[in-house]
């Protein structure tokens, strides 16, 4: 088990002949993800790292079982192809763009609970199932097999958590990233709930930051519905109110979504939260 | 983006919705023509802070003389950190009620949400819960006028008030959805005995989004630092301490302010030099921390679509062309991370594996300094 992908998951690429999409499907391949075609409108015929490239994601799936796609496409054109993709029957997109307009992102949203399928992002690293399949840019190391389910809101640090996890002798199961945006395909509370359905996630690390109110809900949510236990690190301590700090989501407005009320909410709900990254592992320790 | 009073009440015009009669002025000695058409006006500062009236920003004179000595008053001083550019000249409204409306993006339901009160003309975070209004909307269907008179009731509005509510919403929510807006608000909307009025506008913009709207003004809030860096595509926000702080990717970044500070040091800056930047966008995010003139650089990349290569690669470009006049810290793991720390020995640097050491030294290094 593992949450959304796992070794027998089909993938699909679109955007695949562009820079990101031609070396990310390289670095995929590698981990071991199964990549069945890609699509470039335009380029139908040729092959990247061997794979074959389609002009639509309907030809794709026409040729091959395809249970997930991942979008390196750029952010004017992300919305078509989420809406393609889900058009398709694809059951999980992973959308990588970042700087996706909000209103394309509500669209998105929208169109994915009518098709019931998972969306991730958009302005994600992605989503990997530790030793079975990666889908997104993650870097192919730190995704060892074990015990911890990871949810977070930003990549970098969530590859910095899961080495030191990984340096402490933890693996995990499947790492989640909901993206950095105001708005998240997959959220906190979502992401949490599936780990809580997946018999091999044993705790959960939930990777935060200031801004906007998600994980002040996420901990109104583990306080009544979650058994397993998480432990939280919440990046922002030291920002100034006012400042977006890198994500749209990551602004401190009118006193709200601060590092301290986030903190506190998510301890007033028994939850663990690291002062530091490398804590992380110590507090997992701990619970498993 | 936030956008100026008079643009919001432009573009509510240019949806049906109705505004006060006014001008916008410059220089004071407009204001007597103005007062001339409009002898019952009030003068409002047009700034982007949202108390302007209990700052004194927002004036009601008697005549066309008090006018223009208020309009010389206003115009050129600060208000809550911004300069008064111009002034809104406008009718004063008969004020029978006041009224809250609001759209914006809610994150968690993730899809419009109209806020609405019978309780306006007060920052709608002290307005009771009970008394506001919510209304998320599914893009889909969007907003028409039963939507309207569905709030309208819920606010507690009968006869002219609420047909009125019920045929103004929709031009609202299409100027919402075509602006690629995140909030547009309207607080108060007055009821004048017989008019429904937008006495104030709102209007903020989805910055990524602007690029659909090449015709709208724009309006720039960041400091001059700020304006280069987004000109190259980096996110970038100036604070006030001396280590000058690069990484890629958001978290990682706000983490690495935090650690500096764990540790007794000072950021001078946030700096995301992005997923995936390339040698050219890395070489320019080193000369931006080098202009905040930093007593120690600290570099932090956890590579994942940005290659520790390319990273080290400018690096050494910067330093050979222009030359680095102060320590540098650099911690260097992952993508094509064995490639990019050779090519950081070889200028003379050793990369750090680890963040938290990295980090003590790159304080260590600004205290001695």
């Amino acid at each position: 088990m593992a949450i959304y992908i796992d070794e027998n998951t089909q993938v699909l690429v679109q955007g695949i002949t562009g820079r990101q999409g031609s070396f990310h499907t390289g670095q995929m391949l590698a981990y071991g993800t199964r990549i069945v075609a890609g699509v470039a409108p335009g380029r139908r015929g040729q092959t990247v790292e061997g794979v074959p490239v389609y002009d639509t994601v309907a030809e794709a799936c026409s040729r091959y079982r395809v249970d997930a796609s991942v979008i390196f496409i750029p952010a004017a054109g992300a919305k078509d192809a989420v809406l393609e993709a889900l058009e398709a029957g694809v059951g999980v997109v992973v959308c990588v763009t970042e700087h996706v307009p909000l209103h394309d992102e509500m669209l998105m949203v929208a169109a994915a609970r009518r098709k019931g399928a998972v969306l991730i992002g958009p302005n994600t690293f992605g989503v990997v199932s530790s030793g079975k399949c990666k889908i997104g840019i993650p870097p192919n190391q730190v995704f060892v097999p074990g015990p911890v389910g990871v949810v977070s809101r930003s990549g970098t640090l969530s590859y910095e958590i899961v080495a030191n996890l990984l340096a402490a002798g933890i693996g995990t199961t499947t790492v989640v990233g909901m993206g950095g945006d105001r708005i998240a395909g997959r959220n906190f509370i979502e992401v949490l709930q599936d780990f809580e359905n997946d018999p091999e996630t044993k705790a959960v690390v939930m990777i935060g930051e200031i801004g906007g109110t998600a994980e002040e809900q996420a901990a109104e949510y583990i306080r009544h519905h979650l058994t397993k236990p998480v432990v939280a690190y919440i990046a922002g301590k030291s920002a100034p109110p006012g400042k977006r700090m890198g994500h749209a989501g990551a602004i401190i407005e009118r006193g709200r979504g601060t590092f301290a009320g986030k903190v506190q909410a998510l301890q007033a709900a028994g939850v663990q939260v690291a002062g530091l990254p490398l804590e992380v592992p110590e507090l997992i320790k701990e619970v498993i | 983006m936030k956008l100026f009073e008079c643009m919001g009440k432009d573009l509510f015009r240019s949806q049906g919705i109705p505004v006060p009669d006014g001008e916008v002025i410059t220089q004071a000695a407009q204001a007597a023509g103005v007062l001339e058409r409009i002898p019952a006006a009030v003068l409002k500062s047009q700034v982007l802070s949202g108390k302007r009236g209990k700052a004194g920003g927002i004036k009601f004179p008697r005549d066309a003389a008090e006018a223009v000595a208020q309009a010389g008053e206003l115009l050129g001083q600060e208000l809550q950190g911004y300069q008064v550019e111009k002034i809104l000249v406008e009718e004063k409204l008969t004020i029978q009620h006041e009224y809250y409306l609001a759209i914006t993006v809610e994150n968690s339901m993730r899809c419009p949400l109209i806020l609405a009160s019978a309780a306006g003309g007060m920052d709608i975070e002290e307005v009771p819960e009970e008394m506001i209004v919510r209304r998320p909307v599914d893009p889909v269907l969007g907003v028409s006028e039963y939507v309207g008179r569905e709030i309208a009731w819920r606010m507690g509005l009968s006869g002219e008030p609420s047909k009125q509510f019920a045929a103004l919403l929709p031009g609202l929510y299409r100027l919402f959805m075509e602006l690629d807006a995140e909030l547009v608000e309207i607080n108060p909307l007055v009821w004048t005995g017989e008019k429904l009025v937008a006495a104030d506008a709102k209007v903020t913009v989805d910055d990524e989004a602007l690029y659909r709207h090449p015709d709208l003004p724009r309006v720039e809030e960041k400091t001059a630092l700020e304006q280069k860096a987004q000109a190259i595509g980096l996110s970038f926000v100036e604070l006030d301490g001396d280590i000058a702080i690069m990484a890629n990717g958001a978290g990682i970044t706000m983490a690495t302010l935090d650690i500096i500070q764990h540790y007794g040091g000072r950021p001078a800056n946030f700096l995301d030099a992005g997923g995936g930047a390339n040698v050219e966008q890395t070489a320019q995010a080193l000369e931006l921390l080098l202009a905040t003139n930093p007593r120690v650089i600290f570099i932090n990349i956890f590579g994942g679509i940005t290659r520790c290569d390319d990273v080290a690669t400018a690096f050494s470009q910067v330093k050979k062309t222009r030359g680095i006049p102060v320590p540098v810290v650099i911690r260097l793991v992952g993508t094509n991370e064995a490639r990019g720390v050779e090519i950081l020995r070889e200028t003379g640097i050793e990369a750090y594996r680890s963040m938290s050491e990295a980090a003590a030294k790159a304080v260590e290094l600004a205290q001695k300094a």
